[in-house]
């Protein structure tokens, strides 16, 4: 009976539904944007690090987790890796770095990314083969250098890189591809032996270690991943100078990282709270107008579950076909999206989005509900108490 | 034969203290199955309320309303509510007809909320709605009907669920003499066939006429009863009277 009843008025006031169900939809193109923004954003800062083939990750101490502040020193590295439980190290160092073409084509920015062959660190390459030897003129790059710069494994990139004022170029034989490997929102990443990136790498910084070789950060593997909080404190603990950290806790220090994430989520849940103003505010007022017909039903013996069932059953109904069309145009807008633009429509946040949405419907019907109750049968006599 | 209906000291007070009104004071009446019945008066004589009590959808401060043999006061509000969609047909003023329902969905509303829509009161709806001179309109909506077609249609919604008591308020309101004749006169003739009590309330004293009662209410009191088909009929004439003598001026 409710059904039947929410089924027909929609079917009678098909342009009027259809309206509000593209009003939903384009709040959920817009919030799935937000979605997908946030996570375009938020992966190119960390992908990197949230994929490192260590648990733990060693920063300088009293730097407040700046990793290109840090710098921690080889001999520091081999303290840690005699520590138990720890399965294996590797240092690992970032740069920022230009591809350039020969062809005249426009230049690629890239994090220039040294780290120590076959340790934590250096990517799994998914084409090719891992970097080889210590000093070679060989990287690996990841799948956003391969898009967006169309380099192909096999081919000899030229590096551009500022070593003091002057330019140096390097050139580096692409061996392996890995997946994307973004580093702090440079478009793509490239990866050489540590050794080799010391020497390529821009060098005013080059006295600080005093000889010694220097990294930024030391990436640190584990014998067992799930006990990473008690071995980070025995390595602070034993190590002087330095702070270990979980992934997540150093991606979330980078810089900006954590203001963009709630910056971009107060714009989501701004978008929410209007979507719930605008719907429920909508069937308010279509509410509002049928008091006197809901009155009649009343009358006649309909019962209050009936009214406020049908009610929901309309709110329900057309925001979920809101949100259906908003993320069907959103993913055909996404296939139309060049891939520099750092929008990602996979992950959690978008599912997320998309339940949040889904639930708009019946919270913004609340206050229709609520009228629907205080409608009084009397009102179909034109009397009211 | 037993009553449909039966209205035993009905008194309903709005307010409290010295600002108390007395909208209906002690009415009491009973209508047999297949009578019907006119409550009529002028405006604020509390007939209006006398229906609304005798509907349930309001509860009397004194006195008790049987319908079928069930004290309505006695029931909870939600059986109240099922009661009226099972025992009673309503038509109203306004606002009679869903908007978005056809006129034989209309119709079968009644039979929908009673679980009781089945092939065989599909066919009597339809059988009732041509009885009604709607049977080219079953497809159409209200918006697109009448005043005269859409008060039909609701004196079919009235009468489909096989109800004990029948309530009319002001059936004719939006009509004109013509057609206000005619719904009446259908109206009450399907009353007495099918053996409803059936109440109506009007202004309009030319609609007597086809009534067996007038229940004349004056002050919240019942101030006259008329039974004999004679003293009706002159009260249904009484206008009709005046109106000749205006032409004739």
């Amino acid at each position: 009976m409710p059904v039947f009843l929410a089924i027909k008025e929609i079917s009678y006031s098909k342009g009027r539904f259809l309206l509000i169900a593209l009003i939903v939809a384009l709040i959920t193109t817009l919030v799935l944007f937000i979605a997908a923004l946030a996570e375009g954003l938020g992966s190119g800062n960390r992908e990197y690090i949230q994929k490192l083939n260590g648990e733990l990750i060693a920063i300088q101490e009293k730097v407040d987790l700046s990793v290109a502040a840090s710098q921690i020193g080889r001999s520091k590295m081999s303290e840690i890796r005699r520590i138990k439980g720890v399965s294996d190290v590797g240092q690992v160092g970032f740069a920022a770095g230009t591809i350039i073409f020969a062809d005249g084509r426009k230049s690629l920015d890239i994090a220039l990314v040294g780290v120590e062959p076959g340790h934590p660190g250096e990517p799994e390459v998914q084409t090719g083969r891992p970097l080889g030897r210590d000093r070679s003129s060989e990287a690996i790059v990841d799948a956003n250098v391969v898009t967006q710069g169309k380099v192909k494994l096999g081919d000899t990139i030229t590096i551009k890189v500022i070593q003091g004022t002057d330019e140096e170029l390097y050139d580096l034989k692409v061996i392996g591809i890995s997946d994307g490997r973004k580093y702090q929102l440079r478009p793509g990443s490239i990866f050489v032996p540590y050794l080799e990136w010391d020497k390529i790498r821009p060098q005013a910084t080059q006295n600080i270690g005093q000889g010694e070789l220097v990294s930024n950060i030391i990436a640190i593997k584990l014998d067992d991943p799930s006990d990473w909080k008690n071995i980070a404190n025995t390595i602070q603990a034993n190590v002087s100078k330095i702070q270990v950290v979980d992934r997540k806790t150093a991606y979330e220090a980078f810089p900006g990282y954590s203001q963009q994430q709630s910056t971009l989520d107060t714009q989501r849940y701004f978008t929410f709270f209007i979507s719930v103003l605008v719907i429920g505010g909508f069937f308010q007022i279509q509410t509002l107008q049928k008091v006197a017909q809901v009155g009649m039903l009343k009358a006649v013996g309909a019962s209050n579950f009936t009214v406020v069932i049908a009610s929901l059953t309309q709110i329900i109904t057309i925001n979920a076909l809101g949100v259906l069309f908003g993320t069907l145009g959103t993913l055909a807008l996404a296939r139309a999206i060049p891939p520099n633009v750092p929008v990602v429509f996979v992950g959690q946040s978008v599912l997320t989005a998309i339940v949040s949405l889904l639930m708009i419907g019946p919270v913004g019907g609340l206050v229709s509900v609520w009228v629907l109750l205080k409608v009084e049968p009397l009102t179909a006599l034109g009397l009211a108490q | 034969m037993r009553e449909a209906l039966i209205a035993e000291g009905i008194t309903k007070i709005y307010g409290e203290g010295a600002g108390a009104v007395t909208a209906v004071d002690r009415v009491s009446f009973a209508i047999q199955p297949g009578e019907f019945v006119a409550l009529v008066g002028p405006s604020g004589s509390g007939k209006t309320t006398m229906l609304a009590i005798a509907a349930g959808l309001l509860s009397p401060s004194f006195g008790k309303i049987t319908i079928a043999g069930q004290d309505l006061q006695a029931m909870s509000e939600r059986k109240r509510t099922r009661f009226r969609g099972s025992s009673i047909g309503f038509s109203f003023q306004a606002n009679n007809l869903v908007p978005y329902l056809n006129v034989q969905e209309n119709v079968e509303l009644m039979l929908r909320l009673n679980h009781k829509l089945d092939r065989k009161g599909r066919q009597r709806a339809i059988e009732l709605l041509t009885r009604l001179g709607l049977g080219e309109r079953l497809r159409s909506y209200p918006g697109q009907l009448s005043g005269g077609q859409q008060q039909r249609v609701a004196i079919a919604r009235a009468l489909i669920h096989e109800p004990s008591v029948v309530l009319a308020d002001e059936p004719t309101a939006s009509l004109d003499t013509s057609r206000a004749n005619q719904v009446v006169a259908t109206f009450a003739e399907l009353i007495h066939e099918q053996k409803r009590a059936g109440i109506m309330v009007t202004h309009d004293l030319r609609m007597c006429k086809y009534v067996d009662r007038v229940v004349q209410m004056m002050d919240g009191k019942v101030s006259q009863i008329l039974t004999e088909r004679q003293a009706i009929d002159a009260l249904a004439n009484l206008y009709v009277t005046i109106d000749e003598g205006r032409q004739a001026v």
